[in-house]
């Protein structure tokens, strides 16, 4: 198997707090891996660093075998990784379409041309991106109108404009329905795995963890508490102390159950 | 030289470092709770000093000299701090959730109404205040004579320093001012009062405001020009300072003061430049500001924002009809209308271009004047110093102000928000300042005079046609700009930046090119500016204009293309008809803004677009 993200001893401070304590994972060519663990455990903040937003203090950056770190985030975007936030961020005031042709203009190195309407670029390959996440038919309304579930869904579009390698998804179901959740992360697996793209996300549902993970890490204050298969996190009596707790251990069991 | 010649300008710096200070802590403190930048500050000191003047005379008879006097300042500043509340009830209540753009020009409507005001009931000439009772004569310091009163105001900054810590740490109203400077939703959570928290803060600013005013008014006569020529420094100190930090204030205030001191005796003609090259320095290193902290916002979008839509057939042949009578216009109309027409093409292009970077950049300028200006001057400099034609002087203009935005937008586009709009009305000063005070090369005050069209042109019309079609197809170009790539990228990084930044976009890079395109543009309104008045001054690019071009955009809405070309168009024919006939038009323009920002946040062009889109959708 090839490694497409390495990440190697990253570790970040905030003042006195360590947030990410030497952590270390590598996540493999067409697999989904999930970062969970209980709030404040470094997560976002090690999302944060592999994704550029967030310099580290020390560790590596691997994409691909090519060292990223502290390449800021449009760098990192150019070589190959697409992005979602925990808050979903998108253009409001552009229509639908236009939000996810955005991304093949800039993809597409046509973001300083001063003549051609932008409406009219890579509109099929927009409407093509839009149709297969299942909002194609909002394609002309105001993005920022959408309702949420559908908001993310036209960020996830984006984030698949220029073909990723790899996709950084922050809590992708946060602030989502119960139902909406479900839908949105098992048509994000079934997409990643059509087209070998390995996606790195956090998430706090459980449900939707091991439902749909290949490998997870578990964080708690920042240090790695345990790493491996959905079936070896959920045996591992630590993380049951320490995080998935007794309700956390039944939702496990059941989705794996509903998996197999 | 002389040490003790310098430990006297030291002192001299000292004196005015705590004037700057209690106009900008007054300042600081507002912008903190309210997150309004308030160009009524001061108005605010402005009026300080009037109602002291008032005041002391009928006091001093009444009471006696020491009494009288000494009373009747802190009656005035009280007095000020009630108008600061009336302002607040008033106006400030109904924009707190508005954006930046309209706090700002809101605050300057009320500038300019106070300005109308003064004028009326104290006259347009400098009153002298009396002699402060008790500190009237000199105490002599290293052999130097030191006027008493001056050890009375350096001793009133620290006073007052001590006074608000007091307040800030002692006070269970200052620890609720200071919580709210931190975040005031949570303490609106918490159940605090905010309404009336806000009102006290604006007493005690304008208080403090008033207080400065009045003090000063031993050492300066009362006179209607002391509001602006104050603001502009305070907006520097408190900057400076980082926005809502009274100890930043502080500190600022005695930079600014003790480089000025100095200043002046190593290079007289900086003294106006220097507080914003001071400042522009300190936001390349510190973009908060000394003690400052960063605002989070990453979102600069206006509240009725919609996607852009291509022109529909009606809309179409709507324009090529308006093409069409301007095209014949000057058949059936005389001269003074064709120069009335040709003038609004002139600030339609200066509108639209500073809507390119303000409406789809989310960038607030507050010296798009300074590119106007630059232009303008850039072309007439050409004509006068070096007896070049027009055609070379208007190719020139363009370079001129393009230059000059490429160099100051360098620097604008690495802060974002209130602080970006500060930098760009820092920039325009320096600009302004330089065309003030270097006479020598720009003739200063009076500008340059004689700059007319070459033989060809000289013919009213002819220039009429020569305008529509410059200032016709630098708006085509910015138009088509705005559709195409380039302008969706500047309107993707102003809804999100994040978004922008996770897909490739460089975006400082392309808000500095969009800077130094909108600059180039308003160049050109500049340059063809110039040729139809014969002449240029400061006031093409102090302040005001840059206020006419924001109320421009205002006026037509912020959220459509088509806005700043009616606001434009609107805004000169009302100048041209309504200001001869008021003496008034600084109070009248101030209630336009104010009617604009509070009931018509769309403008004219929006508010029919909204009209009209809900009629479609009605039917």
């Amino acid at each position: 198997m090839t490694a497409v993200l390495e990440v190697d001893d990253l570790r970040k401070a905030f003042g006195g707090v360590v947030a990410v304590d030497r952590v270390s994972f590598t996540v493999e060519a067409g697999k989904l891996f999930a970062i969970i663990g209980p709030n404040g455990a470094g997560k976002s903040t090690c999302f944060n660093m592999v994704g550029g937003q967030l310099p580290p203090d020390a560790g590596r950056v691997r994409l691909g075998g090519e060292d990223i770190t502290g390449l800021p985030p449009r760098r990192i975007w150019r070589l190959g990784v697409g992005r979602t936030f925990q808050v979903a961020a998108t253009f409001t005031a552009m229509t639908v379409v236009e939000n996810v042709q955005m991304a093949f203009i800039s993809h597409r190195r046509r973001l300083r041309a001063l003549i051609p309407a932008a409406r009219r670029l890579y509109r099929d390959e927009a409407m093509a991106v839009l149709e297969r996440v299942g909002v194609a038919d909002q394609a002309e309304r105001q993005c920022g109108l959408l309702a949420y579930g559908d908001i993310k869904r036209v960020e996830l579009a984006i984030a698949l404009a220029h073909e990723p390698r790899l996709l950084l998804m922050d809590e992708p179901t946060a602030g989502m329905a119960a139902r909406e959740r479900i839908d949105l992360m098992a048509l994000t697996a079934e997409i990643v795995r059509e087209r070998g793209i390995s996606v790195l996300f956090t998430e706090h549902d459980m449900d939707v963890v091991f439902a749909h993970a290949d490998t997870l890490l578990v964080l708690d204050r920042g240090r790695t508490v345990a790493t491996g298969t959905p079936q070896e996190v959920r045996e591992n009596p630590e993380v049951q102390r320490i995080y998935l707790g007794g309700a956390g251990v039944a939702a496990a069991q059941r989705a794996m159950e509903a998996r197999a | 030289m002389d040490p003790a010649f310098f430990f006297i300008q030291f002192l001299s710096g000292l004196a005015s470092a705590s004037n700057l200070f209690l106009i900008a802590c007054g300042l600081t403190i507002i912008f903190g709770v309210t997150r309004i930048v308030n160009f009524a500050h001061g108005s605010f000191y402005m009026l300080g000093a009037y109602f002291a003047y008032t005041l002391t005379q009928q006091m001093m008879a009444l009471l006696g000299d020491a009494l009288g006097f000494w009373l009747a300042l802190p009656i005035a500043a009280v007095a000020v701090g009630l108008c600061a509340v009336v302002m607040e009830l008033i106006l400030l209540r109904r924009i707190y959730r508005s954006h930046e753009l309209f706090q700002l020009l809101a605050t300057f409507g009320v500038v300019l109404i106070v300005q109308d005001l003064v004028q009326e009931v104290w006259g347009p000439e400098e009153l002298f205040g009396p002699r402060a009772p008790g500190f009237t004569s000199f105490v002599v310091i290293f052999g130097f004579r030191f006027p008493e009163y001056q050890l009375v105001l350096i001793a009133a900054g620290p006073l007052v320093l001590g006074a608000l810590w007091l307040l800030f740490n002692r006070t269970r109203w200052g620890t609720l001012v200071r919580a709210a400077t931190q975040d005031r939703e949570m303490v609106g959570a918490l159940g605090v009062n905010q309404a009336r928290l806000f009102t006290g803060v604006l007493f005690l600013g304008g208080f403090l405001a008033g207080l400065a005013g009045a003090l000063q008014l031993p050492v300066e006569p009362a006179n209607p020009f002391m509001d602006v020529n104050i603001i502009a420094e305070a907006f520097v100190v408190t900057v400076i300072g980082g926005m809502g930090n009274v100890l930043g204030a502080f500190l600022a205030a005695l930079i600014i003061a003790q480089l000025q001191a100095f200043g002046i005796l190593v290079f007289p003609e900086i003294t106006l430049v220097l507080p914003f090259l001071v400042m522009a320095l300190v936001l390349v290193v510190r973009p908060w500001g000394l003690l400052g902290k960063p605002e989070t916002s990453t979102s600069h979008g206006f509240a009725g924002d919609r996607p852009l839509r291509p022109l529909s057939r009606t809309q179409q042949a709507l324009v090529a009809a308006l093409i069409a009578v301007l095209l014949l216009l000057p058949l059936v109309v005389g001269e003074y209308s064709q120069k009335l027409a040709l003038e609004v093409f002139i600030y339609a292009l200066f509108a639209f271009s500073l809507n390119f970077i303000m409406g789809a950049g989310g960038m607030v300028s507050f010296g798009h004047a300074a590119y106007f200006g630059l232009g303008g001057y850039g072309a007439a400099l050409l004509v006068h110093h070096l007896g070049l034609n027009m055609e070379l002087a208007i190719l020139a203009a363009p370079i001129a102000a393009g230059l000059g935005a490429l160099l100051f937008g360098w620097f604008v586009v690495r802060l974002s928000g209130v602080y970006l709009a500060m930098l760009t009305l820092a920039f325009a000063q320096i600009v302004w300042s330089t065309a003030f005070q270097w006479v020598e090369l720009t003739g200063g005050d009076n500008g340059l005079i004689g700059i007319w069209p070459s033989q060809w042109a000289s013919d009213r019309t002819v220039y009429y046609y020569l305008t529509l079609l410059v200032c016709g197809a630098a708006i085509a170009f910015l138009w088509r700009a705005s559709h195409a790539p380039f302008g969706y990228t500047l309107r993707a990084g102003r809804d999100s930046t994040v978004r922008a930044d996770a897909i490739g976009i460089d975006l400082k890079r392309h808000q500095w090119l969009a800077f130094a395109l909108a600059g180039t543009c308003a160049g050109i309104a500049g340059g063809m500016f110039v040729f139809s008045k014969g002449n240029i001054d400061p006031g093409s690019l102090a302040i005001p204009t840059s206020v006419d071009a924001l109320v421009m955009v205002l006026l037509g809405g912020i959220q459509t293309l088509t806005g700043p070309l009616v606001g434009g168009a609107v805004f000169h024919l009302l100048e041209a008809y309504i200001l001869p006939l008021t003496d008034y038009w600084r109070a009248f323009l101030g209630a336009v803004i104010l009617v604009l920002v509070i009931a018509f946040p769309m403008g004219l062009a929006g508010f029919l677009r909204d009209r009209l889109t809900r009629e479609e959708s009605a039917s």
